[in-house]
């Protein structure tokens, strides 16, 4: 392993464990999509190494959040963001730096999973590769480093060459998980990544979660309630487009105080 | 009422069977059609030779087909070469990079280019690519030379097949779910990374369908090429001189000179040798479509 990289990494895992209590902090948000308004005046905290859940019903506006967080809100063309996302005090919406590397702080997490269109194995180096590390050695260990950290690593390593999309669903989601973890982020954006899966594989996902929060943030999205109840540890309840309320799940799920948040807990139980 | 509905239900079942094994007979009736129609020639010169010999001399009872083969191949590989890169970099630049008003007033445009009879892209070669050939480039190469040329033929059939290649490979690209790209990008690929290494990687098998398709057509196209080409019987490899593609033989010699002895089997033979090739582009292109997605 190179003298440089060992350090790349060390330095990483210093930041990582740096102690500001609130790693994301979204001041005035709107995004629009032509003369429509997707997102209103976002305003919100998310706590570090927690769960925060981002509750809501269907076409709130969860998801376009969830991606302006990492400015992927940038591919679809008719989008127009303003205000301020800070990420560990530096705004990306106004920042200089590169786009790539602001993206690498948040591993993405989909409604279903998508492999990249190459084997078990490159899935999974393809993040590491992109980070400027080339020590063949140093890449094989992450690699089985992570497969392991979401309890992969025995159902594959025997055929980790074989196409990633040979593997089941539940399985290809943990390598999802396992490929954005590679690349050492500091938050998980999680988009309903239990959507389409079995109720098996769902528990696995929740546990690892559980596991996972103690080194990352971990942002997810759901608008299952008893899964917000299981996970969060912060919530946010959005309704078109609005963040209605937020919260500790406790606040929020016993004593709500918008009509809005009455009705829909009243409907998702 | 439920007796007539299965009964309805049965036939149309038999009648899409039907239809079914029509199309499958076809493409089988016109090999063996072809096939038998060049027995006689068979039986007078065997099949090596007659593709290997570069002797036409009909009224010799010569039939060498190498130099429409040659030319045919010929023709097809410079518009091959000419056309995949252009329609692959459109389809990214629509797809990945414009915005869709643009993409919603391209398409009809690929549209009407793919309708066009072959005629009028013969009649542009004879206008524009021939002179352009003639006075402008092969004199740059030093070479004199009518412009009628296997180059021509190639740059006319390039411009043919690639609105045809072009939509194809457009819906191949437009069926890449977006979240495979955002996937990409959010582990940190630019733009560029994530169409190179993900993108066009997971479309390699619909690229190759739409290339081989390509491949398949330009080698049957006819009309077009046959105006520009020169249609003369030789073998040469500088694509400023003359070829001889196979369709054009067919085309050109079909209902003449079928007095001489043979002369009708060896065209029949040209049709039946254009359409194993056409098999063979076919089948090789299938070969790497499940290449790429065992791999």
């Amino acid at each position: 392993m190179h003298t440089n990289e060992i350090s790349m990494l060390i330095n990483e895992q210093i930041e990582s464990i740096s102690t500001n209590h609130n790693i994301v902090k979204i001041n005035n948000l709107n995004v629009y999509a032509d003369s429509h308004q997707i997102l209103k005046n976002i305003n919100l905290t998310i706590p570090k190494n927690k769960i925060t859940v981002l509750l809501g019903p269907s076409g709130c506006g969860k998801t376009t959040l969830l991606k302006s967080m990492n400015k992927l809100t940038d591919l679809y063309k008719e989008l127009k963001v303003t205000g301020n996302i800070f990420i560990e005090d530096d705004d990306i919406l106004h920042t200089t730096k590169n786009v790539p590397s602001i993206r690498q702080k948040m591993g993405l997490l989909g409604q279903r999973p998508f492999p990249l269109p190459m084997s078990i194995y490159k899935n999974i180096s393809y993040g590491i590769k992109l980070k400027g590390i080339r020590d063949k050695k140093l890449i094989a260990f992450s690699v089985e480093k992570y497969l392991k950290e979401v309890g992969l690593w025995e159902e594959v390593k025997n055929r980790l060459n074989q196409p990633a999309t040979s593997l089941s669903i539940g399985q290809q989601q943990r390598l999802c998980l396992a490929r954005g973890l590679a690349v050492k982020p500091r938050i998980i954006l999680a988009d309903e990544p239990t959507s389409a899966l079995d109720p098996i594989s769902s528990k696995i996902i929740e546990n690892l979660f559980r596991s996972l929060k103690e080194h990352y943030t971990i942002i997810l999205v759901t608008h299952v309630l008893r899964q917000a109840v299981r996970l969060a540890d912060h919530v946010v309840f959005m309704y078109n487009g609005e963040v209605i309320e937020q919260g500790s799940p406790n606040t929020l799920f016993n004593t709500p105080k918008t009509q809005k948040l009455k009705e829909y807990l009243v409907d998702g139980n | 009422m439920l007796l007539k509905r299965i009964i309805s239900d049965k036939l149309s079942g038999v009648w899409m069977l039907i239809s079914l094994t029509a199309i499958l007979l076809i493409p089988l009736f016109i090999i063996a059609g072809l096939y038998l129609k060049s027995t006689p020639l068979f039986n007078h010169q065997d099949f090596l030779r007659l593709i290997s010999s570069s002797e036409w001399q009909p009224h010799k009872g010569n039939f060498g087909f190498w130099p429409f083969i040659a030319g045919s191949l010929y023709v097809t590989i410079i518009a091959f070469a000419l056309a995949a890169p252009v329609c692959l970099l459109a389809a990214i630049y629509l797809t990945q990079f414009a915005r869709s008003a643009m993409m919603r007033i391209m398409l009809p445009v690929i549209d009407i280019l793919a309708g066009l009879p072959s005629v009028i892209y013969g009649v542009w070669g004879i206008l524009i690519v021939v002179p352009f050939i003639s006075k402008i480039l092969a004199p740059a190469f030093n070479i004199n030379t009518s412009g009628y040329t296997i180059f021509a033929g190639g740059v006319v059939l390039a411009v043919m097949c690639i609105p045809y290649m072009l939509n194809m490979i457009i819906e191949v690209f437009n069926t890449i779910p977006m979240g495979l790209k955002e996937a990409s990008l959010s582990l940190g690929a630019t733009f560029w990374e994530s169409i190179k290494h993900v993108v066009i990687r997971k479309s390699y098998p619909g690229i190759i369908s739409a290339f081989g398709l390509g491949i398949a057509k330009a080698f049957g196209e006819t009309m077009a090429v046959m105006m520009v080409v020169g249609n003369s019987v030789q073998v040469k490899f500088n694509p400023f001189e003359a070829g001889y593609p196979l369709p054009a033989l067919i085309a050109n010699n079909y209902g003449e000179m079928l007095s001489i002895p043979l002369y009708d089997s060896a065209l029949m033979f040209g049709a039946f040798l254009l359409l194993i090739i056409i098999l063979l582009i076919n089948l090789i292109f299938r070969y790497f479509i499940y290449r790429t997605r065992v791999h």
